[in-house]
């Protein structure tokens, strides 16, 4: 069963209508916001942990999980604080720009109760500097907040105390890596901290921290105003509740949809999106979760459930939900190749494996879109992925190896059939034999 | 680095740029800043007083504005923190022009999903307006940068002009946005195709269609009884 406009969270997601609080209002955002702090914290952190809500930046770590870890009873010299992921930079992922332009106050008033129920001081918003129109909402957006009473002292009249600031970054994907972000509102260049201590121990200023994606602390409010049970009736087992998923590249109207969890591919695209240009027939491969998982070639992604464990088992992730749709047009090289130049220009230069692997895959999956190459050279370089990931401090390294062994775990073939086309495949010693 | 930019000579910024301090509004701006900052965390306001500068900079010179090394200095002085921590920022962040740029800096997304939806006719565009990446040109109109992924991607490919997006380009929709802004016109910002409103399929949203024209409340609709008491009220 397909979801309903009742059921989605995100109502103001086209931004037909004002994103200003009183707009918001309407809509049901601060609606008794105070009767949703009288809950408690741990009572906030049980149903949002019964909703089976799991972070939408892309691992996937259960929220509530996440929010218990925090200091039960901070020390007025070390708070905690709440830091939101909004450096959205992942190639395909264009839906906290929605929520932020278009539902600024579902986010605020998140960072109120999420910040109330891990009892942190203060939420800081960490917005890519890109977002320059999209930040002077959000600013605004916050200040009507304050002129409202809804946060600062005795937020919503709880008696709570509770801060948020909206920083903005300057462009670096990888301030979007947690605690390459905290050293980033701390003023430094954005490079990834070695964990332990993890940020729920040391995080900002040293202090206990939680950062959490945009979408995760958005619809905390609804989950709260409708019940765990209400989030979890959607979604498979262990994937619950509802997902903004962001379609782009060939399908015949790209878009930012809330959908149920678990809706098959086949479904999402054609009924949100058109279907694929030039028919199912048509459709090459699919990368489901943004730039960093492996791409997914048509026959299997056509019905596999767009969900954490769904698109796990056919060898991928859901990561943000954003789906990049290739057609048969495509120069499905190419496009992983501009992928590695990606992550070769984001790398932050801490750790050699990435700094210097991140260039070298470029630099070889540039040849290999030529065909300039040597048939053993995509044993070579699948090797090279293997000696990246998993030997930097973050994440960064994984996901520019990823990309590429997806490449050659699918489109083998076609990597042979360019250098072949080339002469690449004799081996240099008969040539010199001659 | 091969591709790093060439910083200006020395002598000649330092002259230029030696004396650089806020204007009365932005000494305003700046205070705000560091009010967001638990005092002793001054150095948090280094991206968001660099991005102020660069804006000064940008005023004073109208363009989009870059960061002399007169500038960082002050910066770092302004916040209390040695140079070198200040300069390190300035170069490791992409949003911080180390050279000067045109009146407008032309960032065209050339990433993944803009590829796939067109982003080398955008390219083409520019070359044939006689833009060259990483070079601005003679009349100092435009500076054309390739950038990573904007975040616009269901309405790819785009172009960042300075603080605006203009989003769902081909060749000549992006030829219309560089004659506009010749002329000194100011595009409508936002996506450039006729009846898309943002992020909607095009044609009209397959969603949520009562909120095009009116702010609708779907509470009402809700049915079950709330599950916090008096919070749905």
């Amino acid at each position: 069963m397909s979801l309903s406009d009742k059921d989605r969270i995100f109502t103001n997601v086209y931004g037909y209508q004002s994103w200003r609080l009183d707009a918001a209002r309407v809509r049901g955002d601060w609606d008794n916001t105070k009767a949703l702090l009288d809950l408690g914290q741990d009572k906030i952190i049980d149903v949002i942990k019964a909703s089976g809500l799991r972070g939408r930046g892309g691992a996937g770590f259960p929220t509530g999980m996440k929010w218990s870890f925090m200091p039960k009873a901070p020390s007025p010299e070390r708070p905690s604080f709440l830091v939101i992921n909004a450096d959205e930079s992942e190639p395909g992922s264009c839906k906290d720009r929605e929520i932020i332009r278009h539902d600024p106050h579902k986010l605020i008033e998140g960072a109120l109760v999420a910040g109330f129920a891990m009892r942190a001081r203060a939420a800081y918003i960490y917005i890519r500097g890109e977002y320059i129109r999209e930040a002077e909402t959000l600013f605004a957006a916050v200040a009507e907040a304050y002129e409202a009473g809804l946060v600062g002292k005795n937020a919503c009249g709880s008696g709570y105390d509770f801060d948020v600031f909206v920083h903005r970054g300057a462009g670096a994907y990888i301030c979007g890596e947690e605690t390459a972000m905290l050293e980033s509102l701390e003023g430094k260049k954005g490079q990834p901290r070695l964990k332990p201590p993890f940020p729920a121990g040391a995080g900002l200023y040293g202090c206990p921290t939680t950062v959490n994606n945009v979408e995760s602390i958005a619809v905390a409010p609804t989950i709260l105003r409708r019940g765990a049970e209400w989030f979890s009736s959607f979604g498979a087992e262990n994937n619950r509740g509802t997902k903004l998923f962001q379609i782009s590249g060939h399908v015949n109207k790209p878009c930012v949809v809330e959908e149920a969890m678990s809706i098959p591919f086949r479904e999402l695209i054609e009924k949100h999106c058109g279907g694929i240009r030039g028919g199912w027939d048509n459709l090459l491969a699919v990368i489901p979760g943004g730039s960093s998982v492996p791409l997914v070639p048509a026959s299997q992604i056509i019905d596999a459930p767009m969900d954490f464990d769904g698109l796990k088992a056919v060898g991928s992730g859901l990561g943000t939900a954003a789906v990049i749709v290739m057609d048969k047009s495509t120069d499905v090289v190419r496009a992983i190749s501009r992928l590695s130049y990606f992550y070769k220009h984001e790398s932050c230069g801490q750790c050699t494996p990435c700094r210097e692997g991140t260039g070298w895959m470029w630099r070889v999956m540039e040849r290999l879109r030529t065909g300039d190459a040597e048939i053993g050279e995509i044993d070579m370089l699948q090797q090279v992925t293997k000696q990246v990931e998993g030997h930097s401090i973050c994440a960064l390294g994984d996901a520019a190896a990823w990309p590429i062994q997806g490449l050659i775990r699918h489109f083998r073939p076609e990597l042979e059939r360019r250098i072949r086309e080339r002469g690449g495949d004799l081996a240099p010693m008969q040539e010199a034999a001659e | 680095m091969a591709d790093a930019v060439q910083i200006p000579d020395e002598a000649e910024v330092r002259a230029r740029w030696g004396a650089f301090a806020w204007t009365e509004a932005n000494e305003r701006k700046a205070k705000e800043v560091l009010g967001r900052y638990p005092a002793g965390r001054e150095q948090s306001g280094s991206i968001p007083l660099l991005d102020l500068a660069q804006r000064q900079v940008g005023e004073e010179t109208h363009t989009q504005g870059w960061l002399p090394v007169p500038v960082i200095e002050f910066v770092a002085r302004y916040i209390g923190v040695p140079y070198m921590r200040v300069y390190e920022v300035a170069t490791f962040y992409t949003m911080f022009n180390l050279a000067p740029v045109g009146r407008y800096h032309v960032q065209v997304c050339g990433t993944t999903p803009c590829m796939l939806r067109g982003s080398d006719d955008v390219f083409a565009a520019c070359k044939n307006k006689g833009l060259i990446k990483g070079k601005t040109t003679p009349d100092g109109l435009f500076t054309l940068t390739e950038v990573e992924c904007m975040g616009n991607c269901a309405s790819a490919p785009m172009v960042q002009i300075n603080d605006d997006n203009f989003e769902d380009l081909d060749y000549d929709r992006t030829i219309a946005i560089l004659d506009a802004l010749e002329r000194g016109e100011t595009p409508k910002p936002g996506t450039q195709e006729p009846g898309r409103h943002t992020v909607e399929p095009v044609g009209g949203p397959t969603t949520l269609t009562a909120m095009v024209s009116e702010n609708h409340d779907y509470r009402g609709e809700w049915g079950s009884a709330p599950a916090v008491e008096g919070a749905g009220a």
